[in-house]
């Protein structure tokens, strides 16, 4: 099953990530990092279809995807 | 090896070949054409590169750019070609890159004319552009000093990893002299320019060619450690030629370039009238030979000092300072174009010796 | 379809791990990754020289991990010049902002361009000059409101916006020129494509090929990222139409 993870240290709070994600599965925690932002966090991993594309808007290149077995490539990239 | 009868231009230009400097960037401006002219036709022999590029700011920054290659470049130009260059200079200086710019001066400012003059003086030695730097500044009087301090330029310039300028004027560039060109040239060793330059970060970490310090530590360290450079030319690099220098003179010539050798004839005439005149040439224009030029000047046969530049006083200044008031420094000049005559200098040592009374000390054209 | 355990999408190797200096949302971040990737996936990445602009992108040789040159402002493109002349077997680009290259730097990137040197240039076209403040740039819409023209841009004044996709490929010379944006994952993933494809053209030795990217500002804009994406899409891809203008294959352009 697919996943992601977002390194809060390099998140900037830019919240581009919660408007791509087709799942709406990434909001925004009500916490800051130690810079000062709001960072993103995914509240329902479990409908993650690992389709990239929160990864590939990141400007931070904070958030990594990985596959965890079974998972269709939507798109070449 | 024989001697070959060459136009100023086209010497430099074999020269900088001869010194394996195979990278040539350049625009056509007077009087400095023939060296883009020449390289055009045996650049493509030696299999380096030349290009003309679309104008001189653009040149010098083609400059930067090969210059982190780590081979050697250069480029010809004139004043107002030389005014167009000097932010890639600064940046070229900042970052600690060898290249050997030449200057084939012409009058000014502005377009001025194409006819020789020295008034770039300051504009090579004081550092035209912005920043704390320097370029070392080489002036040949003859065809043969050029070739052999164009070829010297590449050295120093990657001894030093700075810019390195020769300044000659339009009758360096134009006039025609035999030429000997080193038969098997070799040269001190350095280290190799890999140590610094971009080649491509396999095996190593990457490295940025760069002039930029936001950190004001940082910057205050790159521009001292440039100034330990300009030390350590100052120790090692001063070059200076004496000529009829006795103890006998009663005034000291100081003159550089081609305008020196007009000097000269004028002090062979004056010795031949019985008036004893030294000139004392420097050659390297920064550093400049500063205490030389005191020590002569200091000495008590010594009446006056005399500079003759075509300008209307760059290097006077600087002798001045060197001088630091132990004896009066006169300034003759003509400028625009026009070169003095060895009788106008004469006329000059006269009016400072007494010999002759005249109605003007400079004349007007 | 993939069944075993990989990592789908991580970091390029040739971007350093570190945080930018860049806005909240400054898509230099997407950019800077598509540069990265693209030269990873040619493997050139120990083998390539990039010059630097002045701009907010005059650090981008603290993330990008390669050579780099360090140009004044507009001058990249001469610098790549140069050094590519000597080095034709290395990969060089210059990375350039609206001011660097459609301003200050007009003329020397369109000598490069027409000299047909054979590096590759990105160019980020946001419509503004970001590291100065937001003043207005050859680049700025018409009517669109900077420091340096609070009441709206008036072409009576200064003149319709350049489109400097459109203006290079005049010229007979270039390779390869596309406009292309990042301002929704669609967008990105045909950047990536735009971009892989000028550093494989300058690898098997065609000369000059360019990227303009419709970038996003937030900062200057006075907007949100996610609303400046929006303001790109409902008021840039209008007067910079994206797509093709010169293909080295269709087109024959080029050397």
């Amino acid at each position: 099953m697919p996943g992601i993870t977002i390194d809060k240290n390099h998140c900037k709070g830019c919240e581009l990530c919660v408007k791509a994600c087709p799942q709406k599965i990434i909001s925004m925690s009500k916490e800051i990092t130690v810079r000062g932002y709001f960072y993103a966090k995914v509240h329902d991993p479990s409908r993650c279809i690992g389709c990239r594309i929160c990864a590939l808007t990141c400007p931070d290149v904070a958030i990594t995807v990985h596959s965890n077995g079974l998972v269709y490539e939507l798109y070449e990239y | 090896m024989a001697k070959i009868l060459m136009k100023g231009n086209e010497a430099i230009a074999e020269a900088a070949i001869r010194a394996g400097a195979t990278n040539y960037f350049c625009y056509p401006i007077t009087p400095q054409t023939e060296v883009a002219e020449y390289l055009a036709r045996r650049m493509p022999e030696v299999g380096g590169v030349f290009l003309q590029g679309e104008s001189e700011l653009a040149v010098a920054n083609m400059l930067f750019g090969a210059a982190s290659t780590g081979k050697r470049c250069f480029t010809t130009s004139s004043s107002p070609g030389i005014s167009l260059m000097q932010e890639a200079i600064s940046y070229m200086a900042g970052a600690s890159l060898p290249v050997v710019i030449v200057n084939i001066m012409r009058g000014g400012p502005g377009l001025g004319g194409i006819l020789p003059a020295q008034s770039d003086y300051n504009q090579a030695v004081k550092g035209g552009g912005h920043g704390d730097y320097r370029v070392l500044v080489l002036a040949p009087s003859s065809i043969q000093e050029a070739v052999d301090l164009m070829m010297l330029s590449f050295h120093l310039a990657d001894k030093y990893r700075n810019p390195v300028m020769m300044i000659g004027d339009g009758m360096i560039g134009q006039m025609m002299e035999a030429v000997e060109f080193p038969e098997n040239y070799t040269e001190p060793e350095l280290p190799s320019t890999d140590e610094w330059a971009a080649t491509g970060c396999a095996g190593r970490n990457p490295r940025i060619i760069k002039s930029l310090f936001l950190d004001p530590v940082g910057l205050e360290k790159n521009s001292w450690m440039l100034q330990d450079k300009y030390r350590q030319m100052a120790r090692e690099e001063i070059r200076f030629e004496k000529y009829r220098v006795s103890d006998k003179n009663q005034v000291l010539i100081i003159s550089y370039g081609t305008m020196a050798r007009i000097c000269q004839t004028a002090i062979d005439e004056l010795a031949d009238e019985g008036i004893s005149v030294g000139l004392l040439r420097p050659i390297t224009l920064f550093p400049l030979c500063e205490e030389q030029i005191y020590n002569e000047v200091a000495k008590k046969n010594i009446k006056a000092a005399l500079v003759v530049e075509m300008s209307t006083a760059q290097m006077y200044e600087d002798v001045v300072r060197s001088v630091v008031g132990k004896k009066k420094v006169h300034f003759y000049g003509r400028t625009g174009g026009i070169v003095p005559s060895p009788e106008e200098v004469k006329e000059q040592i006269h009016q400072i010796v007494g010999t002759k009374k005249t109605t003007t000390r400079k004349k007007k054209a | 379809m993939k069944t075993d355990n990989t990592i789908l999408f991580d970091r390029p190797e040739a971007m350093y791990d570190n945080v930018t200096h860049y806005c909240p949302g400054c898509t230099h971040g997407v950019i800077h990754r598509l540069v990265a990737e693209a030269i990873d996936e040619i493997g050139e990445r120990e083998n390539t020289c990039g010059v630097a602009p002045v701009g907010c992108s005059v650090l981008c040789y603290n993330y990008l991990k390669t050579d780099f040159l360090e140009a004044p402002h507009g001058r990249a493109p001469a610098l790549a010049t140069g050094f590519k002349r000597i080095r034709p077997d290395m990969i060089v680009f210059t990375y350039q902002g609206d001011g660097d290259l459609a301003s200050i730097g007009m003329g020397e990137i369109v000598h490069a361009a027409n000299r047909g040197e054979k590096f590759t240039t990105i160019f980020v076209n946001n419509a503004i000059y970001g590291m100065t403040g937001g003043q207005m740039a050859p680049t700025t819409l018409s009517g669109q409101v900077t420091t340096t023209c609070p009441f709206g841009r008036n072409n009576a004044l200064v003149g319709w916006p350049i489109r400097m996709s459109e203006l290079l490929s005049s010229l007979q010379t270039p390779a390869y020129i596309e406009r292309v944006s990042v301002h929704d994952p669609k967008h990105i993933v045909q950047a990536k494509r735009a971009i892989k494809k000028a550093f494989t053209l300058q690898k098997a030795g065609k000369c000059f090929t360019l990227v303009e990217v419709l970038s996003t500002c937030p900062t200057n804009w006075g907007l949100t990222p996610s609303a400046a994406q929006e303001w790109l899409k409902n008021n840039m891809l209008a007067y910079y139409p994206l797509g093709c203008y010169k293909d080295y294959v269709e087109d024959g352009g080029g050397q």
